[in-house]
């Protein structure tokens, strides 16, 4: 006989659908867009809020000095964002993936998120990084090539950078599964994009944290592209509709509202953190600037399509609304502005500062204990690199 | 002393690491109830509960993706990769993933993980369940790759494994599963990275590890009446190689035979050749040999015995080499 699993977490709760909400009709500037892409959304392209009984709840904690400071977050994201194309630029980067246009889906995400609650983010989820309390100079560590990771992954809850997508889709399951046998509330954010959903791993990701009820939310920032490859190259439904089939549920929200994609995230991390398993949520967005630095968008995207997302633009906005609201001003903008120039000039200064790596770095950390071979091989690089020295006079 | 096999053997090890400490887990495809199908496993989630002893979805790369992310959490997994031929959809997370954790993150993240999985022919089994891909993994910096040739050893390297805070890939010699040996539990074992003289000799050292250390064991015999006297080393250690062990067995015989299942080109016997003729070429007497399987896909059961290594083989190399 084969006994029952069950295990002392598991919650008696059956699974509830979520539906993604009403359509909301966008009166927004510049052309109109189908109203079934949007998903769940708090506030229109044009700063209009609409008032939701099932997502409002979720923003209620956040007080005016709260609401401005995801705004703040965005705007200094950007900032950086843009800032770290230019030391790419300038040759300082080996490579930047820019976030731009993803502000909201990041810090709406990761706003969400208790301090005890643990991301596993992409190579592109500097924004994410930023609210975990990652230091913007420790981001550009791995890019400028003086590291091989970023940060401290312990010191912040959140991974370091996942080249080889979507892998760590699994290490957050695998995490969340530590989370149950731990008898924790944390929840384990898994991130990534839409390209990524065409790999197995993600399969396999979301039928270990379905069969398990691990307590982990699939966060997929769908920005339409996949370097060259359109989202239609991945998928035949939206995206979020795949967790049905594997049994949680999948929404899909607003990507460029910010307030939306914190509610939903909430949603779905308090049902993690209660016993009810994972969920799907498609942030519904667009990568406006190219894949990665060495990425040319012109060779495959209409400047059409880039105009078509333009007025949704995510910062813009949310200013909107902040001012509607009375809770923003020219003033702030203006302080913002300094202090985020500020913060830009520090980082850049920083990145220019980092040390090089040194020859004997090179065989740190991939033991715990330097085996005999390999520090062999260290000590005789070492002696031939005193031999390379110029001789005294 | 108990008389195990090296399925008993493991099964000992991991119950011992299962008691010794709380964190340690066993995952993989069938190893709760059915107890693995092996039976390395036998009756552990009974005994530790479906929390530690899982039964996983089938995937091998959920079960390794997942078992990183349980490190990550502190836990110490074990996992099992049924039969070698299928740990390939594992090897990205592996290689790319689980190898790097610790240099990734400056030693902050250690991956205390272990990958059992049963290898090599002998058994007369189907495609996919006969092979040898320890290279594929050697040739990994972050990794660790150990392989036991009897129960004593196994009982022993699984522990180790265990403890290890690198990640470890135990090759276990499935063709020696059911032999049966005495096991003295409380003798010291050596560690887990060293090479072992399973037998003295004096006229040549047969470098061997796994399921190939009784075959050279028997060659050594037939050998020793016909007058030559083989030395038998088991490298026990895949990476990091055991290099001074090696060394200075091959030190005093002067000849050196190389012997695994794995493909001869660039399998392991490739580095230790390599390493014996940066090191003695002045001293040696003769040409290191090599004695592996062909560099074909693993055969179908009925020619898998012209395919593996055998005493006949290893002699052939012997007397080459004695003969130079």
């Amino acid at each position: 006989m084969i006994p029952e699993y069950s295990p002392k977490w598991k919650c008696a709760a059956t699974l509830v659908p979520m539906t993604v909400a009403p359509p909301v009709s966008l009166s927004s500037p510049g052309p109109s867009l189908d109203p079934d892409e949007v998903g769940v959304q708090l506030i229109a392209p044009d700063g209009r809020r609409t008032p939701n009984p099932t997502y409002d709840p979720f923003l209620a904690d956040l007080d005016p000095a709260g609401l401005r400071g995801l705004y703040r977050d965005m705007l200094l994201i950007r900032r950086l964002d843009q800032e770290s194309e230019a030391l790419q630029r300038q040759g300082q980067l080996a490579l930047w993936p820019s976030l731009l246009g993803q502000e909201a889906a990041q810090i709406g995400a990761g706003r969400a998120l208790r301090s005890g609650d643990f991301a596993f983010p992409t190579y592109r989820e500097h924004g994410l990084a930023h609210t975990r309390g990652v230091d913007w100079v420790h981001m550009l560590r791995f890019w400028r090539g003086t590291h091989t990771g970023a940060w401290n992954p312990r010191e912040h809850n959140i991974n370091t950078y996942s080249v080889v997508i979507p892998t760590q889709a699994l290490h957050a399951t695998g995490y969340a599964m530590g989370i149950q046998r731990r008898h924790r509330d944390d929840v384990a954010l898994a991130c990534f994009g839409d390209g990524a959903t065409s790999q197995g791993d993600l399969s396999e990701a979301f039928v270990w944290a379905a069969v398990f009820d691990a307590p982990v939310v699939f966060l997929c920032q769908n920005n339409q592209w996949a370097i060259s490859e359109p989202s239609r190259r991945q998928t035949k439904i939206p995206l979020y509709q795949r967790a049905a089939g594997y049994g949680f549920p999948g929404i899909r929200v607003d990507g460029n509202d910010v307030l939306a994609v914190r509610a939903v995230c909430m949603q779905a991390l308090e049902r993690a953190r209660s016993g009810q398993g994972p969920t799907l949520v498609e942030a519904y967005t667009y990568r406006m600037g190219a894949h990665t630095t060495s990425d040319d968008p012109t060779r495959y995207r209409s400047p059409a399509d880039a105009r078509r997302w333009a007025p949704r633009d995510p910062v813009e906005r949310y200013r909107r609304w902040l001012r509607t609201e009375g809770l923003w001003d020219d003033d702030a903008e203006a302080d913002t502005q300094q202090a985020i120039n500020a913060e830009a000039a520090r980082v850049r200064a920083g990145c220019l500062a980092l040390p090089e790596p040194q020859p004997a770095q090179l065989f740190d950390h991939v033991y715990a204990e330097l085996p005999p071979p390999l520090r062999e091989q260290r000590d005789g690089y070492l002696a031939y690199l005193e031999t390379l020295r110029p001789e005294e006079f | 002393m108990p008389r195990w096999t090296m399925v008993q053997a493991i099964n000992a090890g991991l119950r011992a690491a299962l008691t010794e400490d709380e964190d340690v887990l066993v995952m993989g495809e069938d190893v709760g109830v059915l107890g693995g199908v092996f039976r390395v496993t036998d009756s552990l989630q009974h005994e530790f509960g479906a929390e530690r002893v899982i039964d996983t979805p089938l995937g091998e790369s959920g079960i390794v993706g997942c078992a990183i992310g349980l490190a990550y959490h502190g836990f110490r997994p074990v996992c099992e990769i049924q039969f070698d031929g299928f740990v390939f959809p594992a090897f990205n997370q592996i290689t790319s993933q689980l190898a790097r954790f610790r240099r990734r993150t400056d030693g902050a993240v250690a991956m205390p993980v272990v990958v059992r999985i049963p290898y090599g022919g002998g058994i007369g089994a189907v495609e996919h369940h006969g092979e040898s891909p320890e290279a594929y993994f050697t040739g990994t910096a972050g990794l660790r790759v150990v392989t036991p040739s009897d129960p004593q050893d196994a009982y022993f390297l699984t522990q180790q494994a265990i403890r290890c805070e690198d990640p470890v890939v135990v090759f276990e010699p499935k063709r020696r599963y059911w032999e049966k040996a005495e096991v003295d539990v409380d003798a010291t074992p050596a560690p887990m990275d060293r090479c072992v003289v399973r037998r003295a000799g004096t006229d040549a050292t047969l470098i061997t590890y796994g399921p190939m250390v009784r075959v050279c064991e028997e060659a050594a015999a037939a050998a020793e009446e016909e007058g030559t006297s083989l030395e038998v080393l088991d490298l026990r250690s895949l990476a990091p190689l055991d290099v001074s062990g090696i060394l200075a067995s091959v030190r005093r015989t002067r000849r050196a035979v190389v012997v695994h299942e794995a493909p001869t080109t660039l399998g392991p016997g490739a580095e230790v050749a390599a390493r014996l003729s940066e090191a003695l070429y002045y001293e040696m007497e003769a040409p290191v040999l090599r004695v592996g399987g062909f560099d074909t896909p693993f055969p179908p059961a009925r020619a898998e015995q012209q395919y593996l290594p055998d005493v006949d083989r290893i002699l052939d190399a012997v007397d080459r080499s004695v003969a130079a």
